[in-house]
């Protein structure tokens, strides 16, 4: 770990002041990831910026019938929120679905959605990898990388997005409320938040330098059967080699996103239509554009067969 | 003690405190956090600086250049070691073949090229990274299926009796007669020991002796290796390890925690402490080796195998050593003939060497699938089968029998207690709403080994027994079971046993590993425990023949004494082992079960959950029943990692293990195992020694790979023969989900 200077911001404008005026320097909340990162020299920071006190920690309703999600509303709180529990199902068996529950007390809305890729790759730094150090090229392209993207992946980088929270939060039409060092503030929809790798990998979101993520929006219930599925090699503790998240109405009409596939949560809109014609139908169009290495071209057919164990469940 | 005879009736077979299920002595340290393992040794030298190791980027060739000067500057550094600062590697300690340290040669990933002493941990790893080394990269062997065509033979047997295929009658006529035959091929991965406690080490010089506190299996290997590599007296080193947080095997060696803790504290010249980060864990250390497999089976159609051939490839580095993954499979069934041969193919992956049950871990996860593939061929209960091929006699040398084998009743008793008859014969056919659900089983076997090992007790003036050897408990038990021995023999209440371990002060000891522990160290101690009472009659006056030794009481005739008043002029200590005549030879020691499990794959996802597992165990007299079944259970969970998830993931083009972490190194977590039981079969076998006790801790583990991948292919109808058997390898070949 490189040596790094910190301090506690008390309001959001002077944390996203604090990051912005500053060469590296970082917001830090419940620290799950970037810690971790910053003990391998992944991430060598050199100033944080605590943003634990900045009292973004509530959920509450939104003039639009929804609910504004604080930035640092733990994962645990999140999940165990009864109006989360009843409107938006599918966000808390994701949030369940990921980590451990020490992780979970600790993690924050805001920093799960910034959590890094779990690629072996950037994980060696002895390794190439362009996400870790732009230029140094893919070392998991050729190599080991059953576990990572098979759609959106560029020659630059194949890595995951390795979250679950995010993949229900995309299926939901969430946006990523945030303030710029000069005070403005944008809502970035959840769509747009995180970027495919293209010729940046090291750019994993479209946030800019100092901007701070405020809050995350859900729209207003949309009703329906709320599922999450996460398959892995293992039963618990472990990243998806594929989800499912999925809210489905009575009529089999509903909305599909998902996990473990690319550099962000994946989900096809224009596929959604095909939902009453079945599972291959949806997961044809979806994954038309797959790459995947031989490694991991087995999560195509997983992820269709996963969504169809969601719709059998939805149809219950 | 010699022990030459089968034994005989003696005090142990009172059982009043051996055989019964006894709490760990050392259970209320370990839960409470406070059992304190060599990291954490705070109070056995003053000025603790840390260590933090640099493990190669490459994983061959040389170092061209190494630049530690920033590093040396870093504030807080005391010292900074590098590899090159040594014109050649150290000395190999013993059972190694990958140097720990020194020289520009890179043999392997994470080899160990510098280390940073500094004041504090953070210091010394901050300073690790300024470290700046180039490197010359050489070509690599790093695929073993590439290289195992033209890999030579590795002969079995040893010297000139060596053969490259270990035949037994006409192997190729009777295979080409056989009415039935299978012959399929199997592959199972390189494991990594992944156990919670790093390797770790304390080390303080005093003058040029010197001590480390560390987490080894086997004290006495490791001082003698030690006093190699680093070209010291052996009695100018002691080694204390009383707490291991696992090893596996992982820990049977020195490794470079110890080397470099010990050179680092002389550089630093205050003691030195450091634990191996874990991302170096997988490629700086040992591994259980990968193999390519082939069983061919010729059976009659009654299921009476004639032809057995089992091969094995395994890649090591230069001077390794295969996997004797075809070790079992030349006594675990009758056959008039067979074909056995391993050949080693040279890789420059890290080091395979020893994890839990060597040989017959991989081996039995192939030879029981082919069972079950030829018991389906036959149309015959794979528990019949067993049966019917069962062999009271070294299949090779008649004349020579096993001690006790009780495999056939490990395998009814198990098929009656699991509810076997209820399984369903066709494969693919049993649902459970989405769950395809499966049983199988397969037969487990381990050898016996017999190992001398020493022991001291002493009885204390206040009727207190000590004991006092270099065995180490590794998780196990040794220590509730040496205070049993003791308590037993001397006829005193467990409490009164005080039992100090793993310090190479103390009389040498089998050591930890190949499940030869819990035998052969309270054998040792029952040794000494002999003479104990000998000089205890002798204080007291007693004709030594005919003493007993109950209730604190030492008694003969009408006369009893209080066992402390021998002690009352003076401590008594007694210090004998255990050594072992030709028992082995003329008999074969091995134990033996029966695996039966049930699953349950998803149909839509091909994810594969255990349902219920139990083992039916033959190992001689189980000495703590409640130690010994958590041997079991935990060896269980380690097969269920093998058979669904454990997977060294090998980089082929850089020749590393890619997944070298927790994270990415998937063990079984809680959710992954349910049910297990574990039925011991308490057959005593007096072959093996005065306790009559076997080992169970790696039989645990032998075979229940098989039983969980039959029982995936009898949910499925999906053999697959390349461990570990996860979902992407049988996803395609699934029942339709519509």
């Amino acid at each position: 770990m490189k040596s790094f200077t910190y301090e506690r911001a008390s309001t959001p404008a002077q944390a996203a002041a604090a990051v912005a005026g500053r060469q590296g320097a970082k917001f830090l909340a419940g620290g799950t990831n970037l810690l971790d990162l910053m003990k391998l020299e992944i991430e060598t920071p050199t100033h944080l910026v605590d943003v634990q006190d900045l009292k973004l920690d509530r959920i509450e309703k939104t003039e639009k019938g929804g609910l504004r999600i604080g930035a640092l509303v733990t994962n645990t709180a999140l999940a165990a929120d009864d109006r989360v529990r009843r409107d938006y199902g599918v966000l808390t068996r994701a949030i369940v679905a990921g980590a451990s529950g020490q992780l979970r007390n600790k993690a924050t809305t805001a920093g799960n959605l910034l959590q890094r890729t779990r690629c072996p790759y950037f994980y060696d730094t002895n390794q190439p990898c362009n996400k870790r150090k732009p230029g140094t090229g893919c070392g998991a392209i050729g190599g080991y990388s059953r576990q990572l993207a098979v759609v959106g992946s560029s020659d630059q980088c194949i890595a995951t997005y390795p979250g679950d929270m995010a993949v229900a939060m995309r299926v939901l039409d969430a946006a990523v409320e945030t303030v710029k060092p000069d005070g403005q503030t944008r809502a970035i929809p959840m769509a747009d938040f995180h970027r495919l790798p293209g010729d940046h990998p090291e750019r994993d979101n479209v946030l800019e330098q100092g901007e701070l993520i405020t809050a995350v929006t859900l729209p207003k219930p949309l009703g329906g059967t709320h599922i999450y599925q996460k398959v892995r090699d293992r039963a618990s503790y472990a990243f998806a080699l594929v989800s499912v998240a999925a809210v489905i109405g009575k009529d089999g009409a509903g909305r599909v996103a998902f996990g473990g596939v690319a550099h962000k949560p994946w989900r096809v809109e224009a596929a959604e239509a095909a939902m009453s014609q079945g599972p291959r139908a949806v997961a044809g169009q979806v994954f038309a554009d797959a790459r995947p290495t031989p490694d991991n071209r087995f999560k195509i057919a997983l992820a269709e067969r996963t969504l169809a164990s969601v719709m059998a469940q939805a149809k219950g | 003690m010699k022990f030459d005879t089968p034994a005989g009736t003696n005090p142990i077979d009172q059982m009043k405190i051996v055989g019964r299920p006894t709490d760990r002595i050392d259970g209320p340290l370990k839960t409470t956090g406070t059992a304190p393992y060599a990291y954490e040794r705070h109070d056995v030298a003053p000025d603790q600086a840390y260590g933090y190791i640099v493990g190669s980027a490459i994983a061959k060739g040389r170092i061209t250049r190494m630049d530690t000067s920033l590093a040396r500057a870093a504030p807080g550094v005391l010292a900074v070691l590098s590899t090159l600062d040594h014109a050649k590697p150290l000395p190999l300690g013993m059972m190694n073949i990958a140097h720990l340290f020194g020289g520009a040669d890179i043999a392997h990933y994470h080899q160990a090229i510098a280390f940073v002493v500094a004041e504090s941990f953070e210091q010394a790893r901050a300073a690790a990274a300024l470290i700046r080394t180039d490197y010359a990269r050489d070509k690599g062997r790093f695929d073993l299926e590439a290289a195992a065509p033209t890999a030579p033979f590795e002969p079995t047997g040893d010297g000139p009796d060596a053969k490259d295929i270990d035949s037994v009658g006409d192997f190729a006529s009777a295979f080409g007669a056989a009415p039935v035959r299978i012959e399929q091929h199997y592959t199972t991965p390189g494991e990594s020991h992944a156990m919670m406690e790093p390797f770790a080490t304390i080390a303080a010089w005093e003058g040029d002796k010197l001590t480390l506190w560390t987490s080894n299996q086997m004290i006495a290997w490791s001082k003698g290796s030690l006093a190699k590599i680093l070209a010291m007296k052996p009695e100018n080193i002691r080694v204390d390890s009383p707490y291991i947080g696992g090893g596996f095997g992982g820990k049977l060696f020195v490794r470079v925690d110890a080397v470099l803790a010990a050179l680092g504290a002389k550089a630093a010249g205050r003691p030195v402490k450091v634990a191996m980060q874990r991302p170096l864990m997988a490629n700086n250390s040992t591994h259980r080796p990968a193999t390519i497999q082939t069983v061919k089976l010729g059976a009659t159609p009654d299921g009476r195998l004639t032809a057995i051939h089992h091969s094995s490839t395994s890649g090591n580095l230069p001077d390794g050593k295969p996997e004797v993954a075809v070790q079992q499979t030349k006594l675990l069934y009758a056959a008039p003939n067979r074909e056995i041969w391993m050949k080693l193919a040279v890789t420059d992956l890290p080091e395979g060497n020893a994890m839990r049950a060597p040989g017959e871990a991989p081996g039995l996860m192939v030879l029981e699938m082919a069972m079950d593939e030829l018991a389906e061929k036959l149309g015959m209960d794979p528990v019949e089968l067993r049966i019917v091929n069962d062999t009271q006699v070294d299949p090779a040398k008649p004349n020579r029998p096993f001690s006790e084998r009780h495999l056939v009743e490990c395998l009814r008793t198990g098929a009656e207690k699991f509810g076997w008859s209820r399984r369903n014969p066709k494969p693919g056919q049993t649902r459970d709403g989405k769950w395809l659900v499966g049983m199988g089983m397969a037969a487990g076997f381990r050898n016996n080994q017999l190992t001398k090992s020493a022991a001291r007790i002493r009885l204390e003036r206040d009727g207190h027994l000590t004991v006092e050897t270099d065995m180490t408990d590794i998780g196990t038990g040794t220590y509730t079971i040496l205070a049993q021995t003791a308590a037993e023999m001397m006829g005193v209440p467990l409490a009164q046993v005080r039992v100090i371990l793993g310090d190479s002060d103390f009389p040498a000891s089998a050591g930890s590993g190949g499940q030869w522990g819990a035998n052969n160290s309270t054998a040792g101690l029952y040794a000494a425990c002999v003479k104990l009472r000998e000089q205890v009659a002798q204080r007291l006056g007693f004709n030594a023949a005919d003493v007993q030794f109950a209730d604190g009481q030492v008694r003969a005739g009408n006369r009893a004494v209080p066992l402390a008043e021998a002690a009352r002029g003076g401590v008594l200590t007694a210090e004998d082992g255990i050594e072992y005549g030709t028992l082995d030879e003329q008999y074969q020691q091995s134990t033996f079960a029966g695996h039966f499990v049930e699953v349950a794959v998803d149909s839509y996802t091909g994810e594969t959950r255990i349902r219920r597992m139990l083992a039916v165990c033959d190992a001689g007299r189980i000495l703590n029943p409640k130690a010994a079944r958590s041997q079991v259970i935990g060896a269980m969970t380690m097969g269920a990692g093998a058979a669904l998830m454990e997977e060294l993931a090998v980089d082929k083009r850089f020749g590393f293990f890619v997944n070298h972490d927790l994270a990415s190194y998937e063990v079984p977590v809680h959710a992954d195992i349910p049910h297990q039981e574990v039925i011991f079969l308490d057959y005593p076998d007096d072959k093996s020694s005065p306790m009559k006790a076997k080992g169970v801790g790696e039989l645990g583990l032998c075979g229940v790979g098989a039983a969980i991948a039959n029982a995936i292919y009898n949910a499925t109808g999906v053999r697959v023969r390349d461990y570990p058997v996860t979902l992407d390898k049988h996803l395609d070949k699934l029942p339709s989900w519509t």
